[in-house]
């Protein structure tokens, strides 16, 4: 069994949850950035939760299935040519399945019973858009090999979501160079707007300028995903999946991983601000 | 010795200390419960843990109990890579620091190298031992964009850059010599104690 991409969308890359543990080598976390609507799409057609899948950023992909095949889409909210969001949906051989542009959140997940079987790279399919690993950007032509279909088949018809928030706001604990800005807590009274800027590595913001209370270099230490690094623009760069495992900006706090789901979906222009945890 | 453990999300601590690889190898020998990966870098260790299994008072407790033991980094052997130097940020460097362009590269080809530790991104490597007078910051805004192969420095460090990435430092040349390759055993070219020398070579 295989899938045709016959259109890729404007971003799209298998991922699945990705490859903890080699930060030492440089080597990032990577793997599906809302990782709740990644596992939901595999639970959806029977998979384990770690089967490789698409993600796809702000729609637009069309595939097409070789054999009868199940598949679900979750995430971000768009439209679809045939069956609904958040449940399983059968192709035919030769059928096509077409994501329009997403209407609300970024990033939708497209699981294929069996999962994707593209080679693994340090024990994970996932693409790092960063660490270039794993498979390349899905292009227009692909075929994608689809694993066996494992024993155990989808239970459930429809597993309904909450609407994304108008108005995100983001849980965040104090980061290790809070000390550095004159004012952290300005971070909580600030409306920010996401940067066009964004994309898997970070989350670009923009508002007013944080101020720095120390200006002396701060030597590269180990960050970690939802990290808030700040640059000496001021403006918070959000860390995300695919961020670097270092940096030399301070920290000022760190999102939850709870939230990093919440902050995948988040549109560039759209606004977001930050509270305590 | 000091230790300040600094806050970091809810599964990680960030140790600030003197001797991070002594620190590391202690916790290497007997990790706590719950330690799932360290992540050595300049002057920090990040201990990372599973949240279900320990939390950062507990870490941290014990954290200020552990003794650095002696760690002699492996010798990684020599690799010298050679550099065409036409960095975008060449011409700033030489004026923030008051030498020519060819002094700036006739500083730089002339220090031993040392791989400290990797990070960033995969086959990034900090390789310490630059002349003092090029020691120049960052950035104070980072490129969204540095080509892969791309010789440059920051701080106390020089480093190539693996693949295309944003990045702050200050790009004084590029080199054809892949840092990374996944299918080579190791695919890091420049492990922790691997020497390195840059050569100057015509574009």
């Amino acid at each position: 069994m295989k899938l045709e991409v016959v259109r890729p969308g404007f971003a799209t890359t298998v991922q699945d949850l990705g490859r903890p543990g080699h930060a030492a080598l440089g080597v990032g976390r990577s793997g599906a950035a809302d990782r709740e609507s990644f596992r939901l799409a595999n639970r959806l057609v029977g998979n384990p939760d770690d089967a490789a899948a698409l993600e796809v950023t702000l729609g637009g992909l069309v595939l097409r299935a070789s054999g009868v095949t199940t598949v679900a889409v979750t995430g971000a909210a768009c439209p679809l040519s045939k069956g609904g969001p958040n449940g399983p949906i059968t192709l035919w051989p030769g059928e096509e399945l077409a994501l329009g542009t997403a209407v609300s959140g970024l990033r939708c997940y497209v699981a294929v019973r069996g999962g994707i079987d593209v080679p693994p790279v340090l024990g994970s399919r996932a693409t790092d858009t960063l660490g270039k690993l794993g498979p390349p950007p899905v292009t227009a032509g692909m075929l994608l090999p689809i694993g066996p279909a494992p024993r155990a088949f989808p239970v459930v018809d429809l597993a309904p979501r909450a609407a994304l928030p108008a108005e995100p706001v983001l849980r965040v604990t104090p980061g290790p160079r809070r000390d550095w800005f004159t004012a952290p807590d300005e971070l909580l009274s600030t409306v920010y707007t996401v940067s066009p800027d964004s994309d898997r590595v970070g989350i670009r913001l923009t508002g007013p300028a944080l101020a720095r209370a120390r200006h002396d270099e701060l030597p590269s230490e180990a960050c970690v995903p939802g990290s808030l690094q700040v640059p000496p623009s001021g403006r918070p760069i959000l860390f995300h999946a695919d961020h670097p495992t270092t940096g030399g900006y301070p920290v000022i706090a760190v999102v939850e991983e709870a939230d990093l789901d919440l902050a995948a979906q988040l549109r560039p222009g759209q606004t977001v601000r930050f509270r305590a945890a | 010795m000091t230790v300040r453990l600094l806050p970091c999300g809810r599964r990680a601590v960030l140790v600030e200390l003197d001797d991070v690889l002594g620190f590391q190898a202690a916790l290497t020998q007997s990790p706590p419960d719950g330690v799932v990966e360290l992540v050595p870098a300049a002057r920090t260790l990040l201990v990372r843990f599973d949240p279900s299994m320990t939390n950062a008072e507990r870490l941290g407790a014990l954290l200020r109990q552990v003794s650095p033991v002696d760690s002699v980094a492996a010798d990684a052997g020599e690799v010298v890579i050679p550099v065409v130097y036409d960095g975008e940020d060449l011409a700033d460097v030489a004026a923030e620091t008051g030498l020519s362009e060819a002094s700036v590269i006739a500083r730089h080809t002339a220090g031993t190298y040392v791989s400290a530790f990797c990070g960033f991104a995969p086959g990034f490597a900090y390789l310490t031992g630059s002349d003092p007078a090029l020691h120049v910051p960052r950035r104070s805004s980072p490129r969204t964009r540095i080509p892969a192969g791309s010789v440059a420095i920051a701080g106390e460090y020089s480093a190539i850059y693996p693949s295309a990435s944003p990045g702050g430092w200050r790009l004084l040349g590029r080199t054809g010599v892949p840092v990374w390759d996944v299918e080579r055993d190791p695919p890091n070219l420049l492990p922790p104690g691997t020497r390195v020398r840059f050569t100057a070579v015509p574009s």
